[in-house]
């Protein structure tokens, strides 16, 4: 047997991708994920009408009796429940990442991308940045509603402030669901864990109606509940009241989910057989 | 009888090596799907990799394109590791997978543009190229229809072209044209046929003994994740000597008469004569041009009128059964013989 001659490389040795290359992969994936959204427009319709739908509902069903209690009427109630709208906006609206992502997965596509020369993260970053462009969709939505029902932005750069931060912590969440979605077989299953985990964690919270009335142990759980903490962050900034606490935890949590999920979805991607 | 694999490299001018593969190792818990596999592809030659449903070679393909690591083993492609040097490999290959892999929800343009921008190339390059790969596989008319209302074949060859826009050393091709229609999976030979002549390195997995011999110079025989031949399809083909005669009686109720008279002479080749009622021809397996002789003396002998005599190559079951003395290990691709898609068992 003689021993084996190859042909010798013709690429660059030096493989490592610069961060100009990572942009533009990134960039030419975010381009297929608005392709999708073209080519189905249909696509967009719950980031649409959740908005509006839950505005509406809850601001004229429960507006009422709840703003009553806060000392007040419905107008109370609409600046109380607008904040917690967007958090829970900025929530719902990362589970999509999961689903799309599960689906993509069980196409073809996803070996040529792996046998790409890309980094891993580019394909995870790409539906990252359209999700999120479609959570600040949602929420543009959402003000239009809401200033329609009668909310007051009392604080405009408190507004910028509180989208920053929806968009930072609804980033932190999307990295567990792009996790779930590749770990998991299909895109039913991404969903009803995503709605196992969003339920307790949405009514759970200070979103719609404040904690005061809650037994003690679940207003300790309240307390530190992100979206609790996104809520009242989101209050304090727009409406005005105390930030400090809430802010904190909140970004304390948007940091910690992603410093430990990030690294676990792009391995599990990886990894994938 | 198991025939001792001839060694491409020990070919006098054999060639460089495209892709070298020693002792590769893959198991999938008790699964043994690559148990110490040794594979040469010479630089410019297409390499057939024949093999049943579960025989390794999707696992094969997966290894050398980089997307499942080996146990044990290594792997060179276009000089690079696959295990050490992933990214420079991943740059000088194609990849076209069992299942098409397009995005569907594309049109066939942005396809091609966003795989020329995947790999490097300009707006402007990137742009070119897509053009440039569906004039040159017929695709321009579809270019701005969205992949999914493609039909099986459009979507190969799209498939095909996504393939090339690097302009590849080494092209894998995993069963390109399975559950391809006759027709549809020439155009697609064809296809690969031209690729072969810019010099492009192709190591294809088929289950389908025509394919094989369509497209590969050499052939490497998998069963259970282990080669079990290997060498020139002529050499190979010599080996197993085997061939089928479909022969077909102008009067189909012929078809019973003509099998006992057959079955009286004593050929039964490698298998045994089969009567196919649904395309009204009987199948008869024969080991030499003697027997062969003989089977045509034996139709005229018996005075029966036949409109057609074709030669067919042995199935894949055939090859099995005279290499390994069993049958392929998937009792389900035991019955395609070779091409024809309509042989009743």
């Amino acid at each position: 047997m003689s021993a084996t001659t190859t042909v010798p490389p013709v690429a660059p040795a030096d493989s490592r991708i610069t961060l100009r290359g990572h942009l533009r992969h990134t960039g030419a994936l975010v381009r297929r994920n608005l392709l999708w959204i073209k080519q189905d427009p249909e696509s967009m319709f719950d980031a649409l009408l959740m908005p509006v739908v839950f505005t509406l509902l809850f601001v004229f069903v429960f507006g009422g009796s709840i703003g009553q209690a806060l000392g007040g009427g419905q107008d109370q109630y609409v600046q109380y429940v607008i904040p917690g709208m967007l958090a829970m906006m900025s929530m719902t609206m990362s589970q999509g990442v999961g689903t799309g992502f599960s689906q993509d997965f069980n196409s073809g596509v996803m070996d040529r991308f792996r046998s790409l020369p890309i980094g891993r993260g580019s394909v995870l970053f790409a539906k990252l940045a359209v999700e999120l462009g479609r959570m600040l969709f949602a929420t543009a939505v959402l003000m239009v509603v809401a200033v329609l029902v009668g909310f007051d932005i009392t604080s405009w750069p408190g507004l910028f402030a509180t989208v920053g931060l929806a968009t930072l912590f609804a980033s932190s969440i999307m990295w567990v669901f792009l996790t779930l979605g590749v770990v998991m077989k299909s895109a039913q299953s991404v969903q009803a864990m995503g709605f196992l985990v969003l339920f307790p964690l949405q009514f759970g919270s200070s979103i719609f109606a404040p904690t005061k009335s809650m037994p003690g142990w679940l207003q300790a759980f309240t307390d530190y509940n992100p979206l609790s903490t996104l809520a009242d962050a989101a209050r304090g900034l727009m409406v005005g009241g105390p930030v400090a606490h809430d802010l904190w935890v909140t970004v304390g949590w948007s940091v910690a989910i992603t410093a430990v999920m990030a690294p676990v979805a792009i391995h599990k991607f990886r990894t994938k057989t | 009888m198991v025939f001792p694999m001839t060694r491409i490299d020990e070919n006098p001018g054999g060639g460089r090596s495209a892709v070298s593969v020693r002792g590769m190792v893959k198991h999938y818990g008790e699964t043994k799907a690559l148990d110490g596999v040794d594979l040469e592809v010479r630089e410019g030659t297409v390499m057939g990799v024949l093999g049943p449903n579960g025989a390794g070679k999707t696992t094969l393909v997966r290894i050398l394109s980089t997307l499942i690591t080996p146990d044990a083993g290594e792997a060179l492609v276009a000089g690079y590791d696959v295990v050490r040097q992933p990214r420079q490999l991943r740059r000088v290959i194609g990849l076209t997978g069992q299942y098409a892999s397009v995005d569907e929800k594309l049109p066939g343009w942005e396809n091609l543009y966003m795989i020329g921008r995947l790999l490097d190339l300009s707006r402007k390059d990137a742009r070119a190229r897509a053009d440039e790969l569906l004039e040159r596989f017929s695709l321009t008319e579809a270019a701005k229809r969205p992949a999914s209302t493609y039909s099986g074949g459009m979507r190969r060859r799209l498939d095909l072209a996504a393939s090339m826009i690097g302009r590849p050393q080494v092209l894998f091709l995993d069963e390109p044209t399975t559950g391809l229609d006759p027709r549809t999976r020439n155009e697609v030979w064809d296809e690969v046929k031209a690729m072969v002549g810019e010099g492009v390195t192709v190591l294809l997995t088929t289950q389908y003994m025509e394919e094989a011999e369509q497209l590969a110079s050499e052939l490497t025989v998998v069963d259970r994740g282990k080669v079990i031949a290997g060498g020139r399809i002529e050499e190979l083909k010599a080996k197993v000597g085997g061939r089928t005669l479909r022969v077909r009686p102008i009067d189909p109720l012929q078809l019973e008469p003509l099998a006992t008279t057959l079955d009286e002479l004593g050929i039964t080749g490698l298998a045994t004569t089969t009567v196919d009622h649904q395309t009204g021809t009987l199948l008869v397996p024969v080991l030499s041009d003697e027997q062969l002789t003989a089977v045509v003396g034996a139709v005229t002998a018996r005075g029966i009128t036949i409109s057609s005599i074709v030669t067919e190559l042995p199935s894949l079951d055939e090859v099995f059964l005279s290499l390994t003395g069993h049958r392929a290990s998937a009792p389900q691709d035991a019955t395609p013989a070779d091409s024809r898609e309509e042989v009743a068992v």
